[in-house]
């Protein structure tokens, strides 16, 4: 049976025709694509590669990117609702489109020169090219500013050292997006190519999340950048964070997507599993356990719905960003985990899905900005007080 | 080559559907509406068409409320050059000759080479409106295609039907109609740019007085079928299990067959 979604508030009647018939296409493309292969992916710990070409038929790559560089151009309802749908899939593919779409194409487009722009770009679109975003490191994760990546200048190009850690799609990218501090301690953006010399890509294996999803750990010794790889308006690290916000959007709406696949399995399980001679969603405990979700799923909507609308006028802050963040990936884990719970022993199946999304969103919590340090963004944006150190 | 489709927006493969409370429609509230899905491969057997060809015009037509504009966007989307959307409150009764009669006198404004429509709605599954038109149209028909091959010069089409335990080949001048069943192809999904695209491409509404037809034309009193009442069907009641040992219970099973089922 085809996936229906959620749309307790009538929420529909809030998007145009474009966004629902988005949102459609690719639920329809997840369908039929993803779900009945993903559950192997997971299994085999690998990324689904032949899902690429398929993802650049529909243009679900750098969907947020302009026409004229071959991007659908949507608006941030829509690409949010394509992130919704991607990671009702699995978690580990919509953290590649938010790779790719925000953390790679959105800052070489906002940073990048014209060259770059027409360089990159198209490339990306197609999928021909895969990139990844290099600024997590290992001992410095909520606090990047303390970066020991090192870009030196020595007169006509840059020279690259450092490690880079927790990189999504590192082993899989042909351009890595490396924030690394310049000699006078500036933090700038650099695109290191897949074979520049001293640039390694190391798989990170043995995960119990995100399987679906290439992780890896980048390695730059001595790499030399040439100045066209420099993208020049990327300076500090207000530059990544900014980039970070696209993709912390994106997470925002995706984390409905898990939740609502945990729902559905839930709530369609616990009208059909007979225990006491009656479906065990005529039981109060299970009712409270749907309702909790129901009620969750409407409230993460409203709150990415509004911060779509508030991004398209320009006016969507980092600190509302860290919100809905928050907010969406705390409840679509206990979503997870109420779902795995309802189903009993079937629950940690690959069958049913949920167990998969559980681990997936075990990573998403503490990714792209731990839970604990968007409360203290937003902590300290209620009270004027920083309490991070 | 120009080719025309007939689609139809119908409820959800999904929805539950249960009958209005006036017993002569179904309950339309919450219902979510997607394009037929047998006018869908219409729709991509044209576009399928026209890439062969080179050149050529898709028209997608759909008669219905202002939500049909949302179907005919969705083909739209998938690649259709343009939309006719008829609609009119003296339609809203109609049964499968007025939908056919409009339609018919739609289709003759244009000069189209072929004409697809799915073999049925999946909401009323009459089967009926592409082989009405073609008989008020004076066209050819192949109903039911699951294959479809324009010949060479474009002024012929061989078209497979599945008929029991064979396919049949039909080939047929143009213009002509062809009512399109699974198999023919698979549709395609709309591009995202497609989807932003599809509201600048053009879209054209027709009333009645548009088409030179009248509400007595189409209405109620003209229609061939009427309504009587829509019920859901009966439910299902449980099987009976015989118990016992096998020569007892084979013995009861030929006296329930006798007595109750009455099939001897």
């Amino acid at each position: 049976m085809d996936f229906e979604g959620v749309d307790f508030l009538n929420l529909d009647d809030a998007m145009t025709l474009e966004e629902r018939m988005v949102r459609g296409e690719v639920r329809r493309w997840v369908d039929k694509e993803v779900l009945p292969i993903i559950a192997q992916h997971f299994e085999a710990g690998t990324f689904p590669m032949d899902l690429l070409p398929k993802m650049a038929d529909i243009n679900l790559l750098g969907a947020n990117i302009d026409v004229f560089y071959g991007g659908a151009g949507l608006n941030s309802v829509a690409y949010g609702l394509i992130n919704q749908e991607m990671e009702r899939g699995d978690s580990g593919l919509r953290s590649f489109v938010s790779v790719q779409s925000a953390l790679v194409m959105w800052p070489i487009s906002e940073y990048g020169s014209d060259a770059q722009k027409a360089y990159w770009l198209p490339r990306m679109v197609s999928g021909e090219t895969i990139g990844c975003f290099g600024l997590t490191e290992p001992d410095f994760g909520s606090n990047p500013k303390g970066m020991l990546s090192h870009a030196h200048w020595n007169g006509t190009d840059y020279i690259l050292n450092g490690t880079k850690m927790w990189i999504t799609n590192g082993t899989i990218s042909d351009v890595a997006l490396i924030w690394a501090k310049e000699d006078e301690g500036i933090i700038s953006a650099f695109l290191v190519e897949q074979g520049n010399p001293g640039f390694m890509q190391n798989k990170i294996k043995d995960k119990f999340s995100l399987r679906a999803s290439d992780t890896g750990e980048l390695v730059l010794a001595d790499v030399r950048v040439p100045v066209t790889h420099v993208l020049a308006k990327a300076k500090g690290l207000k530059a990544a964070l900014h980039c970070l916000d696209q993709a912390r959007y994106g997470i925002a709406w995706g984390a409905i997507g898990a939740a609502m696949a945990c729902y559905d399995t839930a709530l369609n399980y616990a009208k059909q599993r007979i225990q006491f001679d009656r479906p065990i969603a005529g039981y109060q405990l299970i009712q409270e356990k749907l309702v909790y979700m129901v009620t969750e799923i409407s409230k993460m909507q409203l709150l990415a719905l509004q911060m779509g609308r508030l991004k398209d006028q320009g006016k969507l802050t980092s600190v509302q960003i860290s919100m809905g963040k928050q907010n969406n990936v705390y409840h679509a884990l206990q979503i997870a985990r109420l779902a795995r719970d309802i189903l009993g022993a079937n629950g940690i199946m690959y069958e049913h899905q949920v167990a998969r999304h559980l681990c997936n969103l075990e990573s998403v919590y503490t990714y792209e900005g731990t839970h604990d340090i968007h409360t203290l963004i937003i902590g300290e944006k209620i009270t004027g007080l920083s309490a991070f150190t | 080559m120009n080719i025309a489709v007939c689609i139809k927006q119908v409820p959800a493969t999904e929805s539950k559907i249960k009958p209005a409370e006036d017993g002569l429609d179904i309950d339309r509230t919450g219902l979510s509406y997607v394009v037929n899905p047998y006018d869908e491969f219409g729709v991509e057997e044209a576009l399928k068409i026209k890439e062969q060809v080179g050149e050529g015009k898709v028209t997608v037509i759909s008669i219905g409320s202002d939500k049909t504009v949302e179907a005919l966007r969705t083909c739209l989307a998938v690649g259709a050059d343009e939309a006719i959307h008829i609609k009119d409150d003296a339609l809203a009764k109609g049964d499968t000759y007025i939908t056919a009669l409009v339609l018919s006198v739609a289709l003759k404004k244009g000069d189209y080479d072929i004409i697809f429509f799915g073999r049925q709605a999946i909401d009323d599954d009459s089967g009926a409106v592409g082989i009405q038109v073609a008989e008020l149209m004076g066209l050819p028909h192949v109903a039911g295609i699951n294959k479809f091959d324009l010949n060479a010069e474009g002024r012929t089409a061989i078209a497979n039907r599945q008929i029991e335990g064979a396919s049949e080949i039909v080939e047929t001048s143009l213009p002509a109609i062809f009512t399109c069943q699974k198999e023919l192809n698979e549709p395609r999904y709309a591009s995202l740019p497609g989807i932003m695209k599809a509201r600048q491409k053009p879209m054209t509404v027709w009333s009645l007085s548009d088409l030179e037809l009248t509400a007595e034309d189409c209405g109620a009193e003209a229609a061939k079928v009427a309504i009587e009442k829509i019920t859901s069907p009966p439910v299902r009641e449980a099987g009976k299990k015989i118990e016992g040992d096998v020569p007892q219970a084979v013995a009861e099973l030929v006296r329930l067959l006798r007595e109750e089922a009455k099939v001897f």
